[in-house]
């Protein structure tokens, strides 16, 4: 598994606002359900993409059929985050950098399970982040101080208040 | 995932702990409740349905032994751990989401008595079974695997002493059956050994012993390395098949490298109940506070009484593998180089009625059933630890009715040598 380093992790989910999630579903066992959940209380605004879902709403956001169609008025997208498997990771990329890089598109990030290394090469020619095969709401749990309350090794030292 | 590593000592003081949000105190609280206020009924829901992390009931989770689990997952190098009530029980919470009754568990002959009997007939009443293997022999390990087996288990440094396991050679065994190795790492502590950095996949400790270090609570952890595919075949379906206690999540697609210690907290102490209180996870932290400290102490005694025991002509033979004398020598200096312990049996001169004459007469020695303690500790292992196995199991375990076990504390080694000197001469005239 590559490693990125805290410091990197941290900033990046410190400076990100809005993530447009790919594939999340709506049944609350799913997933990407806890994922959208738990970023939407952090305070991330979280643009659903789901074509099958298009038009309903999750946690007051309206599920887009695709990237390309997140209204002008949503603002800015900071990070595209994928629930979708690896294979189908390519277009996905063409289309967050073809739609959203004139929107602060500065990452691109696949879930757990998700690698695509072709997919990863063609968002950091376009200068992008790729995170790979990790994910942001554990990530966040982690390095933010939700997952000490259950004992994980969060690789955090502090003395700080 | 940390930047830069920090050190063994400052982890066993920090890892875990920050200061109170509340109050500003420094030293962990012990939060003595059962039960916490939720937010409001969304945030009372979604930590039922694991969707959020936090705290309901302290039979899942409490922030004291929060701290407890992530200090040990951290020195060991896992993800997490999930505490328990004693050793015991975290070999049950161990082998709990991996088996289902009719599967089977390949185990080292050499462990602790109590071990073997939880694992010879406890365990049938499960429906789960163990094949007890020489674990010098790797090619036996590979042969006692079928389709049930579900798991590999081992001591790193085994109790009663003088062996040491080359975990690096049975996890790459337990690899090739599909299974995750499981390391009693008690006896070693992280500070002498961690079996995950060898390829172990579990890590379990009775935090009763050399982690509390001086006698006074019980306790158990298991630690997991989130290095096991759970997904990778079909062997594992607590952990890679949608869950019907949680409304079909599968834990392994939903925390990843997490999936096992989510399960601990949410079927383990859920659903069996084998919880360690709060006041004992404090304890244990204050202990582990000084565990290299205190681990150094033991090692350098028990090297200077071993020694000393072993130029006696009262004494047979001395089993401590961190004399040059052991056939285990080179593998402490490759896989055990800070030490092989502090456990360890010899053979007394007349046998049975001298080791029973040595146990009453010594002064300083505490004759107790017990191990990992700052005071010094004797016992005859095969009336005790050891008695309910059978005569071969004994022998194999390497505790037979001629050898008394030594568990070395940090008093001055030269105390503990002169009481030994002065109970020998009365036990082997």
């Amino acid at each position: 598994m590559t490693d990125y380093t805290d410091k990197f992790l941290r900033e990046l989910l410190s400076t990100t606002k809005t993530i447009a999630m790919v594939g999340v579903s709506l049944n609350e066992m799913r997933p990407s359900y806890f994922v959208a959940r738990y970023l939407n209380l952090k305070g991330f605004k979280v643009v659903p993409i789901n074509p099958g879902q298009a038009g309903k709403t999750l946690f007051g956001q309206m599920i887009y059929p695709s990237l390309a169609e997140i209204p002008e008025d949503v603002g800015p997208i900071d990070m595209v985050d994928i629930f979708r498997r690896s294979e189908h990771v390519g277009p996905i990329v063409d289309d967050a950098i073809a739609a959203l890089s004139t929107r602060g598109l500065r990452t691109i990030w696949m879930q757990i399970g998700v690698i695509n290394e072709d997919a990863e090469a063609v968002a950091k020619a376009a200068g992008l982040n790729v995170i790979m095969n990790r994910c942001p709401k554990i990530e966040h749990q982690r390095l933010f101080g939700e997952l000490r309350k259950a004992g994980f090794n969060t690789g955090v030292i502090s003395s700080k208040l | 995932m940390t930047d830069a590593p920090y050190g063994f000592d400052t982890l066993q003081i920090h890892a875990g702990a920050r200061p109170d949000p509340a109050t500003g105190a420094r030293q962990t609280p012990i939060y003595q409740t059962t039960a916490y206020v939720f937010r409001d009924a969304d945030h009372a829901a979604a930590l039922f349905n694991l969707q959020e992390v936090g705290y309901i009931y302290s039979r899942l989770t409490n922030p004291t032994i929060a701290v407890l689990q992530e200090r040990v997952a951290t020195l060991e190098g896992g993800v997490g751990a999930v505490a328990c009530s004693s050793g015991h029980a975290a070999q049950i919470m161990a082998l709990f989401p991996l088996m289902r009754p009719g599967d089977n568990v390949i185990v080292s002959t050499r462990l602790y008595g109590g071990s073997i009997t939880q694992f010879s007939h406890t365990i049938e009443r499960f429906g789960w079974s163990a094949k007890f293997v020489d674990f010098d022999d790797l090619d036996a390990i590979a042969e006692a695997g079928d389709e049930n087996t579900k798991a590999v288990f081992c001591e790193s440094i085994s109790n009663p002493g003088g062996y040491l396991t080359d975990i690096p050679a049975v996890a790459a065994v337990a690899d090739k059956l599909g299974v995750p190795l499981i390391v009693d790492n008690t006896l070693a502590t992280p500070y002498l050994c961690q079996p995950i950095s060898q390829g172990a996949t579990l890590v379990v400790h009775s935090t009763t012993k050399y982690l509390t270090g001086n006698g006074t609570v019980m306790g158990g952890v298991v630690v997991d390395s989130g290095n096991f595919d759970w997904s990778a075949s079909d062997k594992f379906p607590s952990l890679s098949q949608p869950e019907p206690a949680y409304h079909g999540m599968t834990f392994h697609e939903t925390f990843g490298a997490l999936a096992f210690t989510f399960h601990g907290i949410a079927i383990g102490l859920r659903d069996l109940g084998m919880t360690l209180n709060p006041q004992a996870a404090h304890y244990t932290l204050m202990g582990i506070e000084t565990l290299s400290l205190r681990m150094e102490r033991h090692v350098e005694n028990a090297l200077k009484v071993a020694t000393w025991l072993e130029n006696d002509p009262r004494v047979d033979f001395v089993t401590y593998a961190g004399l040059p004398s052991s056939p285990y020598r080179d593998r402490a200096k490759k896989l055990y180089p800070k030490g092989a312990g502090a456990l360890f049996t010899f053979a007394v001169k007349g046998g049975y009625a001298a080791c029973v004459k040595l146990v009453d007469n010594v002064e300083i020695f505490s004759h107790v059933a017990n191990l990992g303690d700052t005071r010094s500790l004797i016992i005859h292992a095969a009336s005790t630890t050891h008695r309910q196995l059978t005569t071969e199991q004994q022998e194999a375990a390497g505790a037979s009715a001629n050898v008394v076990r030594l568990s070395i504390g940090t008093e001055t080694a030269d105390d503990l040598i002169r009481d030994l000197d002065q109970a020998l001469a009365i036990a082997v005239k």
